[in-house]
């Protein structure tokens, strides 16, 4: 691991936090500022999770840079999907989750009463792990968010909808002559584009997506980073991965969570060419997780 | 962690495997030995059932009939008073016309060929079509109980005559008929078109069809909306607490109450304090939807279950309203499911006999019913009440009206089969 440390000059990581390979009792994320990144509009501060009594996310701070890729890595159980699912509040239809602390976007609390939850996730977006197009047509799976947010006056706007969205999804060559077949008979890797374009529809600001890529084959795989990549342009994309070459490849900031803590958050390059945090450093050699 | 002791499988001696192989093969076939002789003893039971009732029922499926010619002369029928006018008199008539050139006592046995009702079957033919009057009226007349069995071989001539049931001349009479090549045996559509009667030759069933329809569209009026509203709120809404906890091991008793206890339920409730007509078909749907509804809502929270969690996360993650979730697409995607279940619940209450002998649907009634609150018989309280009766032409209607029976509950449970084929999904 010590080859890992010596990579790359420090020129990005001015030194707010000396790299600690020792564990305070008291947890400390190491936190390596990002150059040029555009603006945080997502913030979250002080994030616990708690499924019943048991504590799944401990005190997770992140600032997500608008128009860019973050990605979560860790090992499996460490709070990825827990956190990911905060964002947009899709933990609120698990009975015994209880999520403490703020995340805000755009400074409103994601958390506070007054929030419509269907309007959050109207403008936050989500993709998941298995490909999950309802079992309509193609065309149906991407007209429903419009439709049920109102967002076309006619028949035609709904048509022009569905056409923009498959085209920026990557999909609409592959399935414009059967839009009226039913989604459930793509392929694995045309079914997740179909979930992206079902959740670029709405009109998003942020899209958030579950390992999209872990039931996909390495074509589909590549298809669909290349996608995120395109679409970095538009929308804030926060991607939780097991591959650390995906998350190297696709994203520009990373955030590394163990046990539930964040452990260490900065530039996607600095992360993998110098981890400050011993734990960070194990995961990415193969170590842990 | 390197245990020496370890024996792989491919160690053993080559006997031994051999041995184990053979004794685990062994135990194969003797599974499979199981499953098949269940198999054969079930199928064998049911066909001997089957076998039981066609053998026993299907002469009820032809009826005999006797092709009798009726002067309707004015001086006996009124064209101004059908109603009044005298009937009797008409068949007395018909019957001289069935015997020609024979004495007055062979007429007086033969008289009794014809069914009891014969007269208001020509007084109904001519009311039809007044302009009969005057004129003459063929009319294929049923055979009554005795005559029926005879023609149908049932009643044996052979036999000793103080050991059957018409004597000797009451055959010869017949046969006089027979000869002249007046009787038929055609397709006895009076099982399904007549009601209810004394005379097992007339007797129908479709009382108790109309009395069944009628019983299980108030069921699934009532259980269908009540069970789907009640699984919905239980599966996608209720908390988990000791409360719904104790609903649903509640509904879950439910299912296994005896349905005679249902019966008691409708006959305390619906008739002495609500005050609802007896034998109605209304009562009976409302306690047969107490049995369904369980029923109901049990395989509504099935098939709501197996609604895969990804749908719901996909809908929830669009930004659809828990509302929208269900009713877009949990819903749509476990209505084969509840449908199935549906149409197997109404086949099992179809079936269902103590409940409606207890709100007294076992009557004696002659006319189908004309509405849900008019007094009526169902399918099963019919066999009942035939089953109890005397009359040999009854003992095969009651075989064929089990048949009928059947016939509707294969029907209902083959729709539920090809639903669940035609609409289940696959993801
Ligand atoms: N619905 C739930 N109820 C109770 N505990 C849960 C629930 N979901 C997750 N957990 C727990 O929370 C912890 C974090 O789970 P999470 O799914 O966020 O992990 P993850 O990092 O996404 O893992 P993976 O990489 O395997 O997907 C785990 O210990 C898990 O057991
Ligand atoms: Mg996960």
């Amino acid at each position: 691991m010590s080859t890992t440390l010596s990579a790359r000059g420090a020129t990005d990581m001015s030194g707010t936090s000396a790299p600690s390979t020792t564990q305070a009792p008291a947890h400390q994320t190491v936190r390596v500022p990002m150059v040029d990144a555009n603006l945080p509009r997502l913030k979250a501060k002080d994030v616990s999770v708690f499924y019943g009594d048991k504590q799944a996310l401990y005190d997770v701070s992140i600032d997500v840079p608008e128009k860019a890729v973050t990605s979560f890595i860790g090992p499996s159980g460490c709070g990825k999907s827990t956190f990911l699912r905060c964002i947009n509040r899709m933990n609120d239809t698990i009975e015994s989750c209880r999520v403490l602390g703020d995340i805000t976007l755009d400074d409103q609390n994601l958390y506070d009463s007054s929030l419509d939850v269907v309007e959050l996730r109207a403008r936050i977006g989500m993709v998941f792990q298995k490909p999950n197009p309802f079992p309509k047509s193609i065309f149906e799976n991407v007209a429903y968010g419009p439709k049920i947010h109102g967002l076309a006056r006619s028949k035609t706007d709904l048509e022009e909808i569905v056409e923009s969205s498959l085209k920026k999804a990557g999909l609409f060559n592959e399935v414009k002559d059967r839009l009226h077949s039913p989604g459930t008979g793509l392929s694995g890797g045309q079914q997740q584009r179909l979930c992206i374009a079902r959740a670029i529809a709405v009109g998003p600001e942020v899209i958030l997506m579950d390992e999209p890529c872990s039931a996909l084959d390495p074509i589909a795989t590549a298809i669909i980073e290349e996608l995120i990549d395109e679409l970095r342009e538009n929308y804030t994309i926060v991607i939780v991965t097991h591959s650390m070459q995906q998350a190297a490849r696709v994203s520009q900031k990373t955030a590394f969570f163990h046990l539930g803590k964040l452990i260490e958050e900065g530039p996607t390059e600095g992360i993998f060419t110098n981890p400050r945090d011993k734990k960070t450093q194990d995961y990415i050699t193969g170590r842990i997780g | 962690m390197t245990d020496t002791s370890a024996v792989s499988v491919s160690d053993r001696p080559a006997d031994v495997a051999a041995r184990l192989r053979k004794k685990r093969y062994a135990a194969d076939r003797r599974l499979r030995a199981y499953g098949i002789g269940a198999i054969t003893v079930a199928v064998g039971l049911l066909g001997i059932l089957i076998a039981t009732l066609v053998l026993g029922g299907y002469q009820a499926f032809t009826q005999t009939h006797v092709r009798v010619t009726f002067p309707i002369s004015t001086q006996n029928v009124d064209a101004d008073d059908l109603r009044g006018s005298n009937w009797r008199a008409v068949v007395t008539e018909g019957v001289e016309n069935l015997f020609p050139g024979q004495s007055e006592e062979v007429r007086g046995l033969g008289a009794r060929i014809l069914t009891n009702n014969t007269q208001f079957f020509v007084r109904d033919a001519v009311i039809a079509n007044p302009s009969l009057v005057g004129e003459t009226l063929v009319l294929e007349v049923p055979a009554s109980d005795p005559y029926d069995q005879l023609n149908k071989g049932v009643l044996d001539r052979d036999l000793p005559e103080n050991r059957r049931r018409l004597t000797d001349e009451q055959i010869a009479a017949y046969d006089i008929v027979e000869e002249q090549g007046l009787v038929s045996r055609p397709f006895n559509w009076a099982l399904f078109f007549n009601a209810d009667s004394r005379f097992p030759e007339i007797a129908g069933l479709s009382g108790a069809i109309v009395g069944s329809f009628y019983a299980l569209m108030i069921c699934f009026v009532i259980s269908f909306p009540v069970g789907i509203a009640a699984a919905i709120y239980l599966e996608e809404f209720a908390p988990r607490n000791r409360y719904t906890d104790i609903i649903e091991v509640n509904i879950n008793n439910l299912a296994a109450v005896p349905s005679i206890v249902f019966g008691l339920l409708g006959l305390a409730v619906f008739l002495q304090i609500f005050g609802l007509p007896r034998s109605a078909p209304l009562v009976g749907g409302m306690v047969l939807s107490l049995m369904t509804l369980p029923t109901i809502i049990i395989v509504t929270r099935n098939a709501l279950k197996s609604v895969p969690p990804s749908i719901r996360e996909a809908a929830l993650g669009m930004g659809a309203s828990k509302h929208q979730v269900i009713m877009h697409h949990v819903l749509p995607l476990a209505l084969p499911g509840i449908l199935t279940g549906t149409i197997i619940g109404l086949a099992q209450a179809l079936g269902e006999t103590a409940p409606l002998l207890l709100i007294g649907m076992n009557s004696f009634i002659t006319s189908p019913p004309g509405g849900v609150m008019e007094a009526s018989t169902a399918l099963p309280t019919q066999i009942f009440i035939w089953a109890d009766s005397p009359e040999r032409g009854f003992v095969a209607r009651t075989s064929a009206a089990i048949l009928v029976l059947l016939g509707f509950l294969i029907t209902m449970n083959a729709i539920a089969i090809f639903l669940r084929q035609r609409l289940e999904r696959t993801w």
